[in-house]
């Protein structure tokens, strides 16, 4: 159980796979404009992560080495071809504002990588779970920069969450403030940097605050020790 | 007995960050002096406002730093940093434009590159060009010199115009651009650019009451303002608070590519003089591209970095979507600034020149 718990804590936080290993910065930076969007290539990345991990970790044994990279491709191409249509059926405006970033998932380093580095070396269950954490971490990014766009740039939250979810999520929409002129820096690609570094910024100073208060515990023990040293 | 042993060099400039930043704000006391009497008590505001965003910003970072801010805002330099945002967006925009401008300036472009002397890029510019990507309608909204104006502001309305955006008789900002003939106003660049793109040629352009009626190519009123922030940032040389190689540069490289455009075909493409005084290329030239935490550092580079800024300057004003562009350019060339430090490394005395030695292969 113990691995599955590590899994959660490496795909969502500690190896996360926008904040850490910064892979799929194209499709990050490109569709976050509004929390749907994010939510809805994120659900789309998850969903193909998933899949290819489970692929890739039934037929680990079969793949030879050399050409694995062609292979693993090509499940992936797969998947993401499945995931379009699904989202052309089912999320047809989605589909349209996603646009050509829904095809181009095939190129996100973040899926080929846990391929590579983690499905082709583990059994079906734990490499499916590996699969949707790093997904849900990835989603979890996209979401946040999403909102954090949406709600500088536009004053709303949840604006067309319609497209994903059906009418009835038209109630979703927030409308934190009203502005006439919108802050089109948050909207524009270079705030998705800007604001994707400040995202990174922000989880660095968290990790470095939540291991001084673990040192800070360890040392207090050495302390002690050393003076019962000093002392017998 | 002890002799004191001191490195080079030895003669020094009793003079520390503080006072250069208060001798550069003193010279462009000038400039913003005759923008007020042509524009309007708007830049008076702004720049206060401004100033006020970027010493609560810079204390309240530095404070977030853990680092002493009293020596930070000794020093002056976010106070200059603000006035020039200030004297560059448009006299009657918005209140939260400056703040939000300077508030980016200080924060994101100064102190989280580590503060000054860390920061890449030119804090008041590339402040400028966040706020006119992102509120492109605020920050066009130039108003006509006074003696053209449809309508006298006085400094309420100029108050009362940033903080409500209407003035104290209830005009809107689109009311107070118009000129006395009730037709609204663009700067004397956005004219001509205007007029070339409607397929009139360059002097037709100028026939627009904005410019000069004795002295060809030359605003009424811009072309005073940018006389005036050339006597500071001459007083500036003098003092060497900034060396001659930027201005004179930039400068000579817009002169050259206009000078050589206008012959190509003088209908088409404005003469040099008109573009040296209109627009914000002086103020530019002597208060912005000086900056010398971004501004390139030796003596050749400078002239490189200063001569490319014109150029820029000038393709970006043909060819590009702006009227105006010195912001850009600024931009553009601080992130050239590494390379042209690495290539123009003077040689230190008593060595060869770093690329010498390297031609022929030797260890240095």
């Amino acid at each position: 159980m113990s691995e599955f718990k590590e899994l959660t804590w490496q795909g969502l936080w500690k190896n996360n796979p926008a904040l850490i290993q910064l892979l799929g910065l194209c499709p990050l930076l490109a569709v976050t404009q509004t929390l749907t969007n994010g939510l809805g290539l994120g659900i789309a990345t998850t969903l193909v992560l998933i899949g290819s991990n489970s692929a890739v970790s039934i037929i680990r044994n079969w793949i030879p080495n050399e050409i694995r990279i062609p292979i693993f491709v090509m499940i992936i191409a797969a998947f993401v071809t499945i995931v379009q249509l699904l989202m052309n059926a089912y999320t047809f405006k989605l589909y349209q504002a996603l646009g050509i970033f829904i095809p181009l998932i095939v190129t996100n380093c973040a899926i080929i990588g846990r391929a590579e580095a983690y499905a082709s070396k583990n059994p079906l269950g734990k490499s499916a779970f590996d699969g949707l954490m790093m997904g849900l971490g990835f989603t979890l990014v996209l979401v946040l920069l999403g909102a954090i766009r949406e709600l500088l740039g536009n004053g709303t939250l949840f604006d067309g969450a319609n497209l994903l979810l059906g009418d009835w999520a038209r109630m979703l929409k927030i409308t934190v403030f009203e502005t006439d002129s919108p802050f089109l820096l948050a909207i524009l690609p270079p705030g998705a940097f800007l604001f994707m570094g400040l995202i990174i910024a922000l989880k660095n100073v968290l990790d470095e605050h939540m291991e001084n208060l673990f040192m800070a515990k360890k040392e207090q023990k050495i302390v002690q020790r050393a003076r019962v040293t000093t002392e017998s | 007995m002890n002799f004191k042993l001191a490195s080079s060099p030895h003669q020094h400039a009793n003079r520390d960050l503080g006072q250069v930043m208060k001798l550069v704000i003193l010279c462009l006391v000038p400039g913003i002096l005759m923008q007020t009497w042509f524009f309007g008590w708007g830049t008076i505001i702004q720049v206060i406002l401004a100033v006020i965003t970027a010493t609560v910003t810079e204390a309240a970072i530095l404070e977030l730093r853990k680092r002493d801010f009293e020596r930070a805002l000794k020093d002056y330099s976010a106070i200059v940093t603000a006035i020039l945002l200030a004297i560059s967006i448009p006299p009657f925009a918005p209140w939260w434009v400056i703040v939000i401008g300077t508030f980016f300036a200080i924060a994101i472009v100064k102190q989280l590159y580590g503060g000054l002397g860390f920061n890449i890029f030119n804090p008041a510019m590339a402040a400028y060009v966040m706020l006119l990507v992102s509120f492109p309608v605020q920050m066009t909204q130039w108003l006509p010199p006074v003696n053209l104006a449809q309508y006298t502001h006085d400094f309420w309305d100029a108050l009362s115009v940033i903080f409500t955006s209407y003035s104290v008789e209830g005009f809107s900002i689109a009311q107070l651009k118009t000129d006395i003939d009730g037709v609204t106003m663009a700067t004397p660049l956005d004219t001509v650019k205007t007029s070339l793109i409607q397929g009139f040629t360059y002097s037709e352009g100028l026939e627009h009451k904005i410019f000069d009626s004795v002295v060809t190519g030359v605003g009424v009123a811009s072309s005073w303002v940018s006389l005036a922030y050339l006597a500071g940032g001459l007083f500036l040389i003098k003092q060497k608070v900034i060396n001659w190689h930027i201005p004179v540069s930039m400068l000579a490289g817009l002169f050259v590519c206009a000078l050589f455009m206008s012959l190509v075909d003088s209908d088409v493409y404005p003469s040099s003089i008109f573009h040296l005084l209109n627009g914000s290329i002086i103020i530019g030239a002597f208060f912005i591209a000086t900056d010398p935490v971004s501004a390139s550092t030796t003596n050749k580079g400078r002239l490189i970095f200063g001569a490319a800024i014109g150029v820029w300057v000038y393709i970006i004003r043909t060819w590009g979507g702006y009227p105006d562009a010195i912001a850009f350019a600024v931009v553009i060339m601080n992130m050239a600034v590494p390379l042209i430090d690495y290539y123009t490394r003077p040689r230190t005395y008593g060595h060869q020149a770093p690329n010498a030695l390297k031609s022929k292969g030797k260890q240095p």
